[in-house]
């Protein structure tokens, strides 16, 4: 049973087979598994005996066979801080929640201003599939999604969380109230009903469209989380133009590449964007390192590229290129597409990347401790 | 209602892990594990769903009669770590369907059958204790023992503490209590000993105090908590401008820059 070393240690020799005897009521340990953890406490003891130090995973001791804890090194490096419990659904309703809540408005005032009215119903399709999208992924990433209703017990202006669900609730609501009487009204012509319905729907999803296309940012940014709670006043508007950037690039994606105020909101956002960019890069303090370095340091830049330079760059070219003939005009339209799959790919990993980040910040024991 | 609080005494703790043992068994907290993690004699590492109470093993470099040890030997320090029960928690302010609540004697209970699981006070809480339970889908933390407090009764920590190193008392108490005991400590030579109550910062003071010796740090226990409410304004700023910009931004490009045909 016992492996060929531990021979050489008399007096341990056996501890490895000793059956594990206790635990009533409690869960009772097979053998096998308490073989294998006798085995791993064997192997630390005789590491240590032999070098005065443990090479193990999670052992860090310097000259003494254990570790040592001190105002340096803290707990012995364990995390102070709870990883977040959200999985792959709360990134991804970040980005359609942000795209359909900034479809929704700029469909609303395209609507009010007069604009292309294929626009204005493209606008309140994105708004309306994220409006019963959105939803279903929070529900799907609670931990008792049975009792989602449970959000709508009480309204808590201190907590982004509560004030998110009562927005998502109002916009939800008009988004898809808007969209399908649209719908309705060119199916069956108009009517009185219908009419009050869409301006209604409409007016409401553009009053919570606002808020809701960028309060990620506050939900994340008002954490004990320290990347997160540092950004917390840019990140709204950072994830604000971001859902902007994405609800543009789809509208253009989606056949409305002509139209110049797309374009210059695009360009707006993209702009936001690149400045977003340059804070975080221009600040240098240790909290902001999961931005810069690693996985998530990665992503957040090839996701700030792809929201805020590339995009912008492009729609300028397009912009200068449409100024010449006919080559100049499909050189344009081209770059223009390119900029659109820029912008909704950045604003995706840009939501992917500061969820990310939030994570490898709460693995950080320094920071919260503050230690350099 | 009287308010109530724990005072851990690190001084006078030895390690011997009954107050989470008496936790779990109270409670019935499910085992996590029976794993070493080569961390001194702490196999448990942190506070978290299935961990309400936690005995620290801070191992120093040598100091005589630190611990009680020989000159030669590490010395040791134990601390048991439990919820802070924060007077501005931020968890309570997180969470969105009202589950966790203040009970009347000024502890903070999360409600189990109302939580649903949402996390947000896993990210809200400074000090990592919330946690959620991925089998149950609900979060979980140490209840104060609020069922034993509303009979009468002393946490179960408390209860199986053997040195008295875990108090339980009226709060006012207790502060008066841990002042006379640095006092103490600090006229037997331990002027290192200090009291943990986070009462300097926004948190406001906690229901879990904690007197230690050396730095709070090397117990995991951050010098300078912030309940996460304090960035709301600075965010809602962000929010309202990033709002603001989307509504002029879109009415200037749409009335500015008509379509061309």
């Amino acid at each position: 049973m016992c492996p060929q070393k531990c021979r050489a240690l008399p007096g341990w020799a056996g501890v490895g087979t000793r059956p594990y005897v206790g635990g009533g009521g409690v869960r009772r340990m097979d053998d096998d598994e308490n073989l294998g953890r006798e085995r791993r406490l064997l192997a630390l003891r005789r590491e240590a005996e032999l070098r005065g130090d443990v090479k193990g995973s999670g052992v860090r001791p310097r000259g003494a066979p254990f570790p040592v804890a001190s105002p340096e090194t803290g707990y012995y490096g364990i995390p102070l801080l709870k990883q977040p419990s959200w999985r792959w659904e709360v990134p991804l309703y970040f980005f359609v929640g942000g795209a359909a809540g900034a479809a929704a408005v700029v469909g609303a005032i395209a609507d009010y201003t007069g604009a292309d009215k294929r626009l204005v119903r493209d606008a309140r399709w994105i708004a309306a599939a994220g409006a019963v999208i959105s939803p279903a992924l929070l529900i799907s990433d609670l931990g008792r999604p049975e009792r989602f209703l449970n959000m709508m017990r009480v309204f808590k202006p201190k907590s982004p969380m509560s004030v998110g669900v009562w927005t998502l609730l109002g916009f939800s609501g008009g988004a898809a109230a808007a969209a399908f009487a649209g719908f309705m009204r060119e199916r069956n012509g108009p009517s009185f009903p219908l009419r009050v319905l869409e301006n209604a729907g409409q007016a409401a999803s553009l009053v919570f469209g606002l808020p809701f296309s960028n309060y990620t940012g506050v939900l994340i940014g008002a954490t004990a989380i320290p990347v997160w709670n540092e950004n917390a006043s840019n990140l709204p508007l950072h994830f604000g133009a971001s859902g902007v950037s994405a609800a543009v690039g789809l509208l253009e994606l989606m056949g409305h590449q002509k139209s110049r105020a797309l374009q210059a909101i695009g360009l707006g956002a993209a702009m936001i964007e690149c400045w977003e960019g340059w804070r975080i890069e221009s600040r240098h303090q240790p909290g902001l390192n999961p931005l810069k370095h690693g996985s998530s340091g990665a992503l957040v830049r090839v996701g700030g590229a792809l929201s805020g330079p590339v995009p912008a760059a492009l729609r300028v070219l397009s912009m200068v290129a449409s100024e010449a003939n006919r080559e100049g005009r499909e050189r344009s339209r081209r770059l223009r597409r390119w900029a659109s799959i820029s912008a909704v790919t950045g604003s995706l990993l840009t939501r992917i990347a500061w969820v990310h980040a939030g994570h490898v910040s709460a693995k950080d024991w320094r920071e919260p401790l503050g230690i350099r | 209602m009287p308010t109530t609080a724990f005072l851990t005494d690190s001084t006078l703790c030895i390690g011997c892990k009954a107050c989470e043992v008496a936790c779990k068994e109270w409670n019935g907290v499910a085992e996590d594990g029976f794993d070493w993690s080569g961390f001194s004699y702490d196999n448990t590492g942190s506070v978290g769903h299935s961990t309400w109470r936690h005995v620290k093993f801070v191992e120093h470099t040598p100091e005589p009669g630190f611990g009680g040890n020989a000159p030669e030997l590490s010395s040791w320090g134990f601390s048991s770590d439990v919820c802070k029960h924060c007077e501005n928690a931020g968890c309570l302010e997180a969470c969105p369907t009202g589950s966790i609540v203040r009970t009347e004697f000024g502890g903070v209970y999360i409600q189990p059958d109302i939580c649903n699981g949402c996390g947000y006070c896993v990210v809200s809480c400074p000090f990592g204790v919330v946690e959620r339970n991925n089998d149950d889908g609900r979060a979980f933390k140490c209840t104060f023992c609020y069922e034993r407090q509303k009979a009468g009764l002393v946490p179960a920590c408390a209860k199986a503490c053997p040195t008295e190193s875990i108090k339980f008392g009226d709060m006012g108490d207790l502060q008066a209590r841990a002042e006379d005991r640095l006092q103490e400590l600090h006229r037997r030579g331990m002027r290192d000993a200090t009291l943990y109550d986070a009462a300097d910062t926004s948190v406001g003071g906690t229901h879990a105090m904690f007197i230690l010796r050396g730095d709070p740090r090397s117990y995991n226990l951050p010098p300078k908590p912030e309940v996460p409410t304090v960035y709301l304004k600075k965010a809602w700023t962000s929010s309202a401008l990033a709002a603001g910009l989307l509504l002029a931004g879109s009415l200037w490009a749409f009335l500015g820059l008509p379509e061309r045909d």
